[in-house]
């Protein structure tokens, strides 16, 4: 079974544990700007919202690449980036219709979600489950059972409320 | 690791940005931030200086654990002598902005000398310059973050700025960072604006790296576990802030009310944190937005709030109707309590103008109440005031003067003297309610007696960030204690004074600490950085930092005689609630408190105690 990092933003508080635990994992050191997640503060509102790749199944950046560097791991859905074949040519962060491919300076190559090969560090390190990891055919369980669970809460007819 | 080992040094007068080592030798004594910072300070700066002249020093320094996974792990300290006291200064910030400095690989700014003309300091990773001020100058925190950003076409930048307050000379003007995060007290802000320095942004891409990753990352979960299993951080602090406190303390007669005239206020119950919830029947919509973290922190006391456009302050103001920074329990208290009004938005909409321009609600709302003392008594009248009737209870003086203090005009600029010098100036030096120049926070002495003590001997002017006695006396943390008996309490002030020093110099927040002991404390920064972290090295290193504070306001001028506390909180008992009838009882408490700390019957350290600690 696939599962998906599943993100309710309502439920973040913007404490960047996530991108701390994202650049730990990956690269070994404490960087947001080494990190494939992303939260974003939009202050005016306050709202925060934690970003990352949804593991496309017909991945743009996955056929965009030329050189066959990002391809598909079958146990956990993930689409990855082979270092050893990325070349930095960046045309899969142009194909990403959502921006969550991006281009290392320091590497010259591209980093992306990659599910921390089905143990997504990330959603360990969120203090208020705003990220999980669910079974990727059900992320709308929860928000049905918010829901369910008032349809028979209503009075019955003829009844005071 | 945890550290950089790299300072960077900025002679404002030659306009120059030099990167030095760290000091380790230093690092070992002192650990971080608040200790570390203050040592560079006494060794640098004259403890005579006068605080807004070139030669004092104004540094922002990171603690080992800021900028890692730790909880809290983003807290940065700015450290000077403060223009409000006179006295060592160490204002505390979270936000974003102290984490960033530390992922552009500085553990340290110091700023040196004044600049000719406005600057601010921009920071990308190694490269460091000072950049010229001019179109911000004049300018709100709020417009600086937003052409700052606009400028260097980066949206990742963190700034930590001043406003006009910090430019006009307010006396208790805070640095900003990140929109609504404050190194609020002791006019911080003030020394900054002194020098010409109007902002610090930085971007950082380097990283932070601790000495054994996987015991850190252990020590790290367990840590956050405990936080998390804590009634007061896992549930109390996220939904109501610190505001929790606002029903708690009037409940227990310790609300200082109207200049602290009262110790109960009538009108707690509609500025307090369940408040905040509430609909508003305006509009429907609760003051609170959300709560939100600051950087790594996963208790996330932080209000996010949105004033009632239809409210007097806001109408016809959208630039006032978006989601900021809303009411911690200090400033509810001090733009509330204190000066006797209870409308809510008006207090929110107080406290956003202390963020957009830089300055202190401690300090602020306690000035304006004794203010109104004075005008009450027909010492201040309209005369001065412009024609504002300044009466306790009136929220358009409360919002009016907001607008003035931090624009630094009409009556405003002498409510930005602070309560010492405005009360001074008008003849009634007894009703600043401050000790050595900084206003007194939310706790009156007389309902909490530790609290007392702890005014008196706080190193940086009345503070309750020195020594949170409330935490015992109150909520019973670590254990319980009777808020009306002064016994043992000098002990008790001691213990949590050496603790926080350890605390505010490790890059953690001193609110862990209503779940966390120094023993979740010690493995985390033992796994972080060099040296054998205990607990016991850990209080060792906070009672190092609490000499050599002493010593510097020592050397600067402060006596025995300032370990004191106003008239009215020694003489004038309190008229209802449980501590009805009390004073607080400093002179029971001092001279014991003296013996504890190895200091002689005239508060200064003996030549053993600063032998022992290796001063």
């Amino acid at each position: 079974m696939l599962r998906s990092l599943h993100i309710e933003p309502r439920k973040c508080t913007g404490c960047l544990q996530c991108e701390m635990a994202c650049s730990y994992e990956n690269e070994g050191v404490f960087n947001p700007a080494r990190s494939r997640i992303k939260v974003f503060n939009f202050h005016e509102e306050g709202r925060m919202v934690p970003y990352t790749c949804t593991q496309c199944a017909e991945a743009w950046c996955l056929h965009a690449c030329p050189v066959e560097a990002i391809v598909v791991n079958h146990a956990t859905g993930a689409k990855e980036v082979l270092d050893s074949r990325c070349v930095g040519c960046k045309v899969c962060t142009i194909a990403c219709p959502f921006g969550t491919v991006n281009y290392q300076q320091a590497t010259g190559k591209v980093i992306k979600c990659d599910l921390c090969g089905g143990d997504p560090a990330c959603a360990k390190a969120c203090p208020t489950q705003a990220i999980t990891y669910v079974d990727a055919d059900w992320t709308g369980y929860d928000r049905m059972r918010a829901w369910a669970s008032r349809t028979d809460a209503q009075p019955a007819a003829g009844t005071p409320a | 690791m945890g550290w950089h080992n790299k300072v960077l040094r900025v002679n404002l007068t030659a306009g120059t940005c030099t990167p030095e080592p760290l000091n380790a030798e230093w690092a070992q004594q002192y650990l971080g931030q608040r200790g570390l910072a203050t040592k560079y300070l006494v060794e640098e700066v004259d403890p005579k200086v006068d605080p807004l002249a070139p030669e004092n020093k104004i540094i922002f320094a990171t603690g080992p654990l800021t900028g890692t996974a730790a909880s809290t792990g983003g807290r940065y300290s700015v450290i000077t002598k403060g223009a409000l006291t006179g006295a060592i200064a160490c204002s505390n910030s979270g936000g974003y902005f102290g984490a960033e400095l530390k992922m552009a690989g500085w553990d340290m700014i110091i700023c040196e000398g004044r600049a000719a003309k406005p600057v601010y300091l921009f920071i990308e990773d190694g490269r460091a310059e000072l950049l010229p001020a001019d179109g911000l100058w004049g300018k709100s925190v709020w417009e600086v973050d937003e052409i700052i950003h606009r400028t260097h076409q980066d949206p990742l930048i963190r700034i930590s700025a001043i406003g006009r307050a910090g430019e006009e000379g307010v006396m208790y003007a805070g640095v900003v960072n990140d929109l609504h995060r404050a190194a609020g007290r002791s006019g911080v802000g003030t020394v900054m604006g002194s020098k010409n320095l109007k902002a610090i942004a930085v971007r950082g891409t380097a990283g932070v790296r601790v000495k054994d990753p996987a015991r850190f990352m252990q020590a790290a979960a367990a840590a956050k576990e405990v936080l998390a299993g804590n009634a007061v951080t896992g549930q109390g602090l996220p939904k109501y802030g610190t505001q929790v406190l606002m029903n708690v303390i009037n409940e227990v007669g310790a609300l200082p009310t109207r200049n602290h005239r009262d110790v109960q206020f009538e009108g707690a119950g509609h500025i307090s944190g369940e408040a905040m919830h509430e609909p508003r029947p305006s509009d429907g919509k609760p003051n609170l937005v959300t709560n939100q973290a600051c950087f790594g922190c996963t208790i996330a006391c932080g209000r996010i709030s949105r004033i009632d456009q239809k409210h007097y302050t806001v109408v016809n103001r959208p630039e006032y109707w978006s989601a900021s920074g809303g009411l911690e329990y200090e400033a509810a208290w001090a733009l509330g309590a204190a000066t006797g009004v209870d409308d809510l938005e008006a207090l929110t909409y107080a406290n956003f103008l202390c963020n957009e321009q830089g300055f202190d609600p401690i300090s602020f709302g306690a000035t304006v109440g004794a203010a109104m003392e004075l005008y009450d008594m027909g010492v201040i009248t309209d005369a001065e005031t412009g024609g504002l009737r300044l009466v306790f209870g009136s929220a358009e003086v409360l919002t009016t003067l907001a607008e003035l203090t931090g624009r630094g005009e009409g009556f405003g600029r002498e409510i930005g003297l602070g309560s010492k010098r405005l009360c001074e100036k008008y003849g009634h030096p007894e009703l600043s309610m401050s000790v050595n120049g900084q206003e007194f926070p939310a706790y009156d002495s007389r309902g909490i007696q530790g609290m007392g003590l702890t005014y008196a001997t706080s190193n940086r002017g009345a503070c309750h960030l020195r020594s949170y006695t409330v935490s015992s006396e109150i909520l019973g943390i670590p254990e319980k204690t009777d808020p009306l008996a002064s016994e043992g309490k000098a002990g008790l002030v001691k213990a949590f004074q050496d603790a926080t020093a350890a605390v505010d110099s490790s890059g953690l927040c001193l609110f862990t600490t209503f779940a966390w002991t120094l023993g979740d404390i010690a493995p985390q920064l033992d796994a972080a950085c060099e040296g054998e972290w205990s607990v016991d090295r850990l209080l060792e290193t906070g009672e190092r930092i609490w000499n050599m504070e002493r010593q510097f306001n020592l050397a600067a001028g402060f006596t025995a005689k300032d370990d004191t506390l106003p008239k009215r909180l020694l003489t004038e008992p309190a008229k209802t609630g449980p501590a009805k009838g009390k004073v607080n009882e400093l002179p029971k408490m001092l001279p014991e408190y003296y013996q504890l700390r190895g200091w002689d019957a005239e508060g200064v350290p003996t030549g053993e105690t600063l032998s022992r600690l290796g001063l």
